[in-house]
């Protein structure tokens, strides 16, 4: 057992309201320069919806992640034989247009402009090659548009779904979406470090950060390729590719990664998974059902006196461990298993977890109970139609059956296409809220709380928890990362022994005679 | 009168087929290690291909593969010239190495042409290209047009390079400069070799240095690599001293 740990993200999508606040806070400290304009490194979707670059999930399109082969796995697009001989131009690389011509307007214009009959007004200017242009797309540019033929309806996740049931998802008053915050997945099988033919990218052994060394990277630009998420981006000015590095600086600092810190929703949450390195390709060349399966198999559960001592042996500090025994992400993707990979069909072992929204998944109920339309707000009454949602049900896992959201949707995202683990998952949190309501509102009896707890896998204790973490947690309950040992942070860069026996402040060298 | 133009031509001669070849050796290697050391994040390829790819494909593809050929080909002349002479023994043999090589040559002049072409016009590329990239694709324009001149009016080039400037680029790389055969080649064969030694002056210059990091050993290395900053499992391990070995990432 090769004991390895990662910090690792979980986003607890039912929390997001796609405010863009962590784009916004990552843009202004990392990529608001010349040719990286157009990189989002944390960027929020609209589910469904195209995405950004256009339909990145489309393999058939853009050949990034690994595909399955008789042995093991190899690279859909990049990979040995291929990198080398299309390096002189790679047929698989997304240009400038599948993301968007970065832009500004001449604010100066308005200011500056002579007197006139008209307004002023402020061109939009390419900041590529500082003259007009016609602004024809935007970072999140199919932002709020479920429903629209242009974007939602061509979201690669609805390939396989019947047309009847995507008509009627996109009904008027059904319509649901939700939103996709994503950043680099810090993968445990990263295809962006396979790719890349100068070795510049590599994950870091402490914390798993995936990071570009642009002094090494040659632009070969086969890492924009390989990468199925796409969060691997070409700077055109410096001739460098770049990628989000978790705010690494900020991290061995104690500090949140910006995006986590800025985060309205209060939706992330960041800790420390330990897992078994040596188990790394088998689980990455599962079949695509058992993907989910095994990746979860791969994590370690760091209470585990055996896993304790292999982690040790495998040089993990002891701080590291406690950090990994108070993680919150490994409590909501091992202990309570409510987070899921985004698209583990990749085959990457993408290291962000997503806990699945309930939201878009509950309504549809065919005519509202009378009870509960006594309880609610008048002013919610006055649309008395049958499609306002409602989170008490008769049945237990009615609004789950009778999802007004295709379930497969959702699978198709989070769980390679499985519909059941998908289920699991969201009666789970079902079942937290019929258990808090009754506790708090009192009115749904006990067997029946506890009749939805078992069904899904929880006690009470664990409910509470969980509703605990996903409610009530302050910060310091959604962040728990190691130390980065501030004073090792010299052994970090050097080995003290070298300069041991030198002179001191500004002068590096040995006080060694001269000839 | 005579007597000064013979200096003249003696004095060109002499600087352009001895001193240039020399004064480019020199820059080139410690130009390199110099741009390699000092400024290694500019070292890169500055592939153009995210802003523009459909025009780059035409011109970048049979740009490479022809000047890769080509340059393997002058190389091989210049390391097994015997090889290369009973190869050519044989005319129906000869021809076929002239064709292809002037195949090649044309690949390459094409390629170079949309190169050109893509850079001025497309609006794009203009803002990533400074007057390094156009310099470089002039020379060689210039290096290919002279190389197929030679080809199609001094037959067999393959033949003669064997025996006449392989030694000639031999008595330089041994310090014995023997410019004597060289010097009464016609214009157009010294302008070629001229421009080769410019080229090698240029390449710690501008972009032409990516041509020395070629990503070869991506073919043997693991797929995935994975970075300690020091190796906590050895420095906890008692029974050894310290590591002495740095971090490689650093």
């Amino acid at each position: 057992m090769d004991v390895r740990a990662q910090i690792s993200m979980v986003f607890h999508l039912d929390k997001c309201i796609g405010c863009h606040t962590c784009s916004i806070a990552c843009k202004n400290i990392w990529t608001d320069r010349k040719g990286a304009e157009y990189q989002w490194w944390n960027n929020v979707e609209t589910k469904p919806g195209t995405g950004y670059p256009t339909k990145w999930e489309d393999q058939d399109i853009y050949k990034g992640g690994w595909e399955k082969n008789d042995k093991s796995i190899n690279l859909r697009g990049a990979g040995k034989k291929k990198s080398l001989l299309n390096i002189f131009h790679n047929p698989h690389l997304p240009v400038i247009d599948d993301y968007y011509e970065p832009f500004t307007y001449r604010y100066l214009d308005l200011i500056e402009s002579p007197a006139m009959d008209d307004q002023p007004t402020a061109r939009p200017v390419s900041l590529i090659t500082g003259k007009p242009i016609d602004i024809k797309m935007g970072p999140n540019w199919d932002d709020d548009l479920s429903g629209t033929p242009d974007y939602a309806r061509k979201d690669p996740n609805l390939r396989d779904l019947p047309p009847a049931v995507q008509e009627a998802m996109f009904q008027l008053e059904r319509m649901a979406f939700f939103y996709l915050p994503r950043i680099c997945n810090h993968c445990l099988n990263p295809a962006c470090v396979a790719s890349c033919p100068s070795g510049a990218i590599y994950k870091r052994g402490e914390d798993g950060i995936v990071l570009i060394n642009q002094q090494v990277c040659r632009a070969w630009r086969m890492c924009v390729t390989a990468c199925p998420y796409k969060k691997s981006y070409y700077n055109w000015h410096t001739g460098k590719s770049e990628k989000c590095i978790l705010c690494y600086p900020r991290l061995e600092a104690g500090y949140a990664p910006a995006c986590m810190h800025s985060c309205v929703g209060r939706i992330r949450y960041l800790g420390v998974l330990l897992y078994d390195a040596d188990q790394i390709e088998t689980a990455a060349s599962e079949d695509t059902s058992k993907l989910v399966e095994s990746q979860l198999n791969m994590l370690l559960d760091p209470n585990d006196p055996e896993v304790i001592k292999a982690a040790k042996a495998s040089g993990i500090s002891d701080s590291t461990i406690k950090s990994a025994q108070d993680s919150p992400t490994y409590r909501f993707v091992k202990e309570w298993g409510l987070a899921l990979p985004l698209h583990p069909e990749f085959r990457t072992l993408p290291m962000l977890f997503y806990v699945p929204p309930l939201l878009p998944v509950m309504a549809s109920l065919g005519v509202q109970d009378k009870e509960q339309g006594d309880k609610l707000d008048p002013i919610a009454k006055f649309w008395n139609d049958d499609w306002l949602y409602d989170t008490s049900t008769d049945n237990l896992w009615g609004t789950i059956e009778e999802a007004r959201f295709p379930l497969k949707y959702m699978a198709n995202l989070f769980t390679a296409g499985d519909e059941e683990k998908i289920k699991d998952v969201l009666k789970k949190l079902m079942a937290v809220r019929i258990h808090r309501r009754g506790v708090t509102v009192g009115d749904i009896p006990a067997e029946k709380v506890q009749k939805a707890l078992s069904e899904a896998g929880l006690n009470a204790e664990m409910a509470d928890s969980i509703y605990k973490l996903t409610s009530l947690a302050k910060f310091d309950d959604r962040f728990v990362i190691p130390p980065a040992h501030r004073e090792q942070a010299i052994e970090m860069l050097e080995f003290t022994g070298d300069t041991k026996g030198s002179t001191g402040f500004g002068f590096r060298q040995k006080p060694e005679r001269g000839l | 009168m005579n007597a000064f133009i013979d200096n003249l031509l003696n004095t060109t001669n002499n600087f352009f087929l001895i001193g240039l070849p020399y004064i480019a050796l020199v820059v080139c290697v410690v130009g390199t290690i110099w741009r390699y050391r000092s400024t290694k994040f500019k070292v890169s390829s500055l592939s153009s291909q995210f802003l523009e790819g459909k025009t780059l494909f035409w011109g970048s593809v049979p740009f490479h593969w022809g000047i890769l050929i080509l340059f393997c080909g002058h190389l091989i002349g210049v390391i097994f010239p015997r090889g290369v002479l009973l190869w050519n023994s044989h005319p129906l043999r000869l021809i076929i190495i002239e064709t292809s090589a002037f195949i090649f040559a044309i690949a390459v002049l094409i390629g170079l042409i949309n190169l050109l072409y893509r850079r001025i016009t497309n609006p794009r590329v203009r803002v990533v290209t400074n007057a390094m990239d156009i310099s470089i694709l002039a020379i060689l324009l210039i290096q290919v047009v002279t190389g197929l001149w030679i080809a199609y009016f001094f037959r067999w080039g393959s033949s003669w390079f064997a025996s006449v400037v392989t030694p000639y680029l031999w008595s330089i790389l041994t310090l014995q400069p023997d410019i004597s055969a060289v010097s009464a080649f016609p214009w157009v064969i010294k302008l070629h070799i001229i421009g080769a030694y410019v080229m090698l002056i240029i390449i710690p210059f501008s972009r032409l240095i990516h041509f020395l990091v070629p990503p070869l050993d991506y073919i043997w290395r693991p797929h995935q690599l994975v970075f300690w900053n020091w190796s906590r499992r050895k420095i906890r391990d008692d029974n050894s001293t310290w590591s002495l070995k740095r971090p490689k990432n650093n």
